[in-house]
């Protein structure tokens, strides 16, 4: 019978919980790196034994943290001292080591006077399909970085920033790649998100980048309608069997393109509000999408604190709120944008973790829910690894 | 022998329990203490110090011998009681975050 692996990030901590096919009984790991922020932690396509895990903290920066035992043991690649003995004997201690290509340059501040590029921390690690020696780490202030070598060292893709970031500014939760999407059907073709800098996509394998923004309608913080850069782009999510059809979250609006970000137009029909952060894909139906709408960005808390998702299926217009287990009165937490996953069983499990430390999972496609871990620290990621 | 006091989060980084010792030619300056716990330790590199800049990360502080050195330079040498042993060079995350 498959497995199921759940890995949470949270604001101290990450967990890892495990359960079989039925997913019904979880066990839940004590917690790992404790006390410090796990924005992101993300499996392997290629080898599940292989994660990846963004640690970082106000004081001591950032770590990234590799295991290749499906998370029984976890070490910063490439730091023993004999891996590091450089031929003039002194160490390097790359893997933590974040640095932009050449001039930094200068995005838009707050107060929309230029500002330096300051690297922050990593929001989020994509790993290959393909290589579980590559992956792609999304960070803050906005870059996308790579790695060939299981994450000992990281090199900037700097065409990204060349796709007009002097235009870029940070949101209210800062300015950073948080989401990145890998076509399975191309290996030169990625697509990133930054909030409150846009949509872009690379044919080139990261070589060039351009704005995937047409469509998009920002009226109140962008009032130019052809301006390419700057939409808060909350997240995107694509179906690997149909990897041209993409679905955004943006800060408001629900969107669909089905030519790979050339054009996107609205799908946000009956939601009672289109403002959110997560969007995910049933894993055996490419056109069920689900979306978890908060009240607005004023209030990040569900509507009449009922905590809802909402479905929607086969295309249409039509979304339907999914309530069956999840508190429907009194209900105040967020699902933050990378904390909602699907699994790869016959049957698809929908996951997602709120800001009160709840893990949900629907092993019915989102039928019925019901609660997997409880009082965890707020979370900001959730991951699934479907395992044989 | 040089000891060091690492903060708990540090400490589990590194995978040490207690002091760190250290043994560095004289003169010691706090640059030269940094560089060996980052040799000794390489996963701290980056965590006490900026890895580009080498400048202290903004919420870390040292003190040695009921001092504070945090604003000194780098190249400041470390009193006799740190370089014999006789007193800790104490590595502390700032308060900070209320």
């Amino acid at each position: 019978m498959s497995k199921i692996r759940v890995l949470v990030g949270t604001k101290k901590g990450a967990f890892i919980l495990n359960a079989d096919g039925t997913r019904k009984n979880w066990q839940i790991s004590d917690p790992h790196f404790a006390g410090w922020e796990m924005y992101h932690l993300k499996g392997s396509a290629a080898d599940p034994n292989r994660i990846y895990a963004s640690q970082s903290s106000g004081w001591f920066g950032q770590i990234i943290q590799r295991s290749d035992d499906g998370g029984k043991t976890w070490n910063t690649p490439g730091s023993s001292v004999e891996e590091l003995k450089s031929e003039q004997g002194f160490p390097k201690g790359e893997s933590n080591k974040f640095v932009y290509e050449g001039e930094p340059g200068k995005h838009l501040w707050y107060d929309g006077t230029p500002h330096p590029w300051e690297f922050k921390r990593i929001w989020h690690i994509e790993p290959s399909l393909t290589d579980p020696d590559t992956a792609y780490a999304g960070a803050e202030d906005a870059a996308i970085f790579k790695t060939t070598d299981g994450g000992k060292t990281w090199r900037e893709l700097p065409g990204l920033r060349q796709a007009k970031s002097q235009l870029w500014q940070p949101g209210a939760g800062g300015m950073a790649v948080h989401t990145i999407l890998l076509d399975p059907k191309n290996e030169k073709r990625i697509y990133v998100a930054i909030s409150a800098g846009g949509c872009f996509r690379t044919d080139e394998g990261g070589k060039n980048w351009k704005p995937i923004t047409k469509g998009l309608k920002s009226p109140h913080e962008l009032p130019d309608p052809e301006a390419e850069v700057g939409h808060c782009v909350h997240r995107i999510a694509l179906h690997p069997s149909k990897p041209d059809v993409l679905f955004m979250q943006k800060h408001w609006d629900v969107l669909r393109s089905d030519n790979a970000g050339e054009l996107w137009n609205e799908v946000s029909g009956n939601l009672p509000s289109d403002f959110g952060f997560p969007i995910d894909v049933n894993f055996n139906e490419p056109e069920t999408i689900y979306v978890v709408p908060i009240t607005s960005d004023s209030l990040h808390y569900p509507l009449e604190g009922k905590l809802r998702v909402y479905r929607r299926q086969t295309g249409g217009g039509e979304w339907e709120p999914l309530t069956r287990g999840l508190p429907q009165k009194d209900c105040y937490v967020n699902v933050l944008r990378d904390a909602m996953a699907v699994d790869q069983l016959d049957q698809s499990g929908i996951y997602f973790g709120t800001t009160g430390g709840q893990v949900y999972c629907s092993p019915d496609g989102g039928d019925s829910w019901s609660a997997i871990a409880e009082h965890l620290p707020p979370v900001y990621s959730v991951e699934m690894q479907t395992l044989p | 022998m040089i000891r060091v006091v690492l903060p708990f989060h540090l400490r589990n980084l590194a995978r040490v329990e207690g002091e760190v010792e250290l043994d560095l030619p004289a003169p010691v300056t706090i640059s030269a203490l940094l560089e060996a716990i980052e040799k000794s330790y390489p996963n701290l590199r980056g965590t006490i110090r900026d890895h580009g800049t080498l400048k202290r990360r903004p919420f870390i502080r040292f003190f040695a011998c009921k001092e504070d050195l945090s604003l000194d330079p780098p190249e400041t040498q470390l009193p006799d009681e740190v370089v014999n042993g006789t007193e800790p060079f104490l590595v502390v995350g700032a308060m900070a975050g209320g």
